[in-house]
């Protein structure tokens, strides 16, 4: 990792530089919401002018710029009563712009899973390998909490990060290709006092999550906490639409379908991502539902993300982002479900023997 | 009464593992980049009841031919080009590499599609996924295998093996139930079974036609007409889900130890490789830590069964 500082307009010219040569994608306003307040999504840019720099967050995540919503696992072409299968791998290459610290996490959480374990995904090695990212950091949202999944700052896993420290950014060089790129542009070797701004930069964004979630433990007080009427009284508001899924960073969850040409000589095999909260996910040949109820399926989603699931061993997936949480229909999001499973549990350590509710 | 069964000296009641090491998935990617299947032609169907089909599949490529080998207990993705993929489990014996043998129920979109299918049908297969009944651990051991309705379809893979090693195992039974008599699949070959593999076969069917002559009523009904070793057996149990808690706990009573007694899990797996998470029980891939579990890991996994 080198470190340098760059000017805020000397940064913008090296973003429009690489997005003029690059298939890139960055913050774009897209519409506004009701209140007025602008919507930010990852689209595609093609000059640094098109980017929101300043954005707040994205309604929905990087996540399907590596893991596409419908990707093509492999082609069949019919001829004469046989066929032909065709597998492809190769991507072409992107640059993603603009991505949070919760957001590069997610992508490393995602590379913890489709690229270890017995099988790992070659569609997803192809695309991670041919991402540049830049990364920005930004002060939080009163309902992010990144903090307390520890996400909210960023190690590895980007090319390029900027840190905003006043009128210049600080930048953490990690790939070879990023220091090239930046050597046709004027970089400064940092000095002590940005050195310091940096430092008040990481304290502010530290304090200024407004929202704070207690997670330490919480899978011992999950697996107590399995049959617990919460997951009822929170799987009946569940509309079991989700969308949850759809704006995570991390849900990676997908099923494979395959779709004839309109021609009739091919069909694709194609990986949809998925949801855990819609109501076939566990169902089975012949109607078996293993997860009929809303509330089981909210539960395992839950699981999944802060119990920490095999894939992860432990580490929960969950990088606090609360795009969940804004996008519910319902107005379920982490934090109230998670503070009431924790209310739940003490509720019943403080009254063991009075609680009308447990006599 | 509390269970003591905890207490019997020099039992273990950790997880056995399945097989002697882990299964070289590394071998497999080499062989086939995951997402290309071996091309089969479907060079038999047996038509075994209205719903239920037995195909056998031959791959094409003699060199992919012989590099498909199996365990009993594992699965492969079918893939009818088209129409999708469904992972069934194999029911042919693992020494057979010429031929792979597929118990088929019209249940589905990809599986009525194969229904469909004539003989000398292209279909394209991946695989074999999955763990697998621990065989040589059985050596030495009676074998009690308890298959309900479509379960026999997977424990027809451990009953060719032990045909095939049958001075291993000391007393094999095996009891299958069905919903009616004409729902006996494979009733064909149990004179086969019987005679040639030496297995005790025992025949149950929960509504009974005038024609039936055997026994009738549940498949737990059985238990009663023999006396089992639980020191010296192992169960083999597949079946609907709601078979396996009857079944698993009977055999608990009788006692069997948990880590002896074997289910395969059913769940509908996309990818077969561990990432689209449709298979998983908890935190556990069915397509990767089973289809095959002891009853120990499955009696604590939460919604498997």
């Amino acid at each position: 990792m080198i470190y340098k500082v760059i000017s805020k307009p000397e940064f913008r010219a090296f973003v429009d530089a690489l997005v003029r040569a690059n298939t890139s994608y960055g913050p774009r306003q897209v519409d506004t919401d009701r209140n007025g307040d602008p919507i930010y999504q990852f689209m595609p840019v093609s000059s640094a002018d098109e980017i929101a720099f300043d954005y707040t967050v994205t309604t929905s995540s990087a996540k399907h710029l590596l893991m596409p919503f419908r990707g093509e696992l492999s082609r069949f072409n019919f001829s004469d009563g046989d066929w032909k299968q065709q597998v492809d791998y190769e991507t072409q290459p992107i640059v993603l712009i603009g991505l949070r610290p919760c957001d590069i996490s997610a992508i490393n959480i995602l590379d913890e899973v489709m690229l270890k374990g017995p099988y790992p995904s070659p569609y997803y090695l192809a695309r991670r390998k041919n991402t540049f990212i830049i990364g920005m950091d930004h002060l939080p949202l009163p309902d992010c909490f990144c903090k307390s999944m520890n996400r909210h700052t960023v190690n590895h896993g980007f090319s390029l990060f900027c840190s905003d420290i006043g009128d210049r950014y600080y930048l953490s060089i990690n790939s070879a290709k990023a220091f090239s790129c930046l050597k046709e542009f004027r970089i400064d070797d940092p000095t002590d006092e940005d050195n310091c701004r940096l430092i008040e930069r990481r304290k502010l964004i530290k304090h200024s999550f407004e929202t704070n979630i207690e997670v330490s433990g919480l899978p011992v007080f999950l697996d107590i906490e399995f049959d617990s009427p919460i997951w009822q009284k929170w799987g009946d508001k569940c509309l079991s639409c989700g969308s949850c899924a759809m704006v995570c960073p991390t849900c990676y969850c997908y099923s494979v379908e395959e779709q004839f040409d309109l021609d009739l000589k091919g069909s694709r095999r194609e990986s949809h991502l998925y949801s855990c909260n819609l109501v076939d996910f566990a169902q089975v040949a012949g109607g078996h539902n293993f997860r009929p109820r809303s509330g089981d399926r909210l539960k395992y989603r839950y699981y999944h993300h802060y119990r920490g699931f095999a894939a992860n061993d432990n580490q929960q997936i969950c990088v606090g982002c609360n795009r969940c949480g804004r996008t519910c229909l319902a107005n379920i999001n982490p934090k109230d479900v998670i503070n009431d499973l924790r209310l739940e549990r003490e509720s019943c350590l403080t009254c063991v023997s009075t609680s009308p509710d447990k006599a | 009464m509390p269970d003591m069964r905890f207490n019997i000296p020099g039992q273990s009641l950790n997880r056995e593992p399945f097989i002697d090491k882990i299964p070289d998935f590394q071998k497999k990617c080499e062989v086939m980049i995951t997402d290309r299947g071996y091309k089969c032609k479907i060079t038999n169907i047996v038509p075994l009841t209205s719903q239920e089909k037995l195909f056998l599949l031959r791959i094409v490529d003699p060199m992919e031919r012989a590099l498909f080998t199996f365990r009993p207990g594992q699965f492969l993705m079918l893939e009818v080009p088209g129409y999708g993929e469904a992972p069934i489990s194999i029911s042919s014996s693992s020494s057979n590499q010429e031929f792979i043998e597929l118990c088929i129920r019209k249940a589905g979109h990809v599986t009525s599609a194969m229904f469909e299918a004539r003989q000398g049908a292209m279909v394209s297969i991946r695989g074999p996924f999955g763990t697998s009944f621990p065989m040589e651990a059985m050596r030495g051991h009676n074998v009690l295998m308890v298959a309900g309705g479509l379960g026999i379809a997977p424990i027809r893979a451990p009953l060719f093996w032990i045909g095939n090693h049958r001075d291993w195992y000391k007393d094999v039974r095996m009891l299958y139930g069905a919903k009616e008599p004409s729902q006996l699949l494979f009733n064909y070959q149990f004179d086969e079974w019987k005679k040639v593999s030496d297995v005790n076969l025992m025949t149950i069917v929960e509504h009974p036609d005038d024609s039936w002559k055997g026994r009738s009523g549940m498949i737990t009904a059985l238990f009663d007409e023999f006396t089992i070793d639980p020191d010296n057996t192992f169960a083999i149990v597949c079946g609907p889900p709601v078979m396996f808690k009857f079944v698993c706990s009977h055999l608990d009573r009788l006692g069997i130890p948990m880590n002896r007694m074997f289910v395969s899990l059913e769940r509908r797996m996309h990818c077969g490789m561990g990432k689209c998470c449709r298979c998983m029980v908890g935190s556990t891939f069915t397509c990767l830590d089973g289809p095959v579990f002891d009853y120990w890991s499955v009696m604590n996994l939460k919604e498997a069964i």
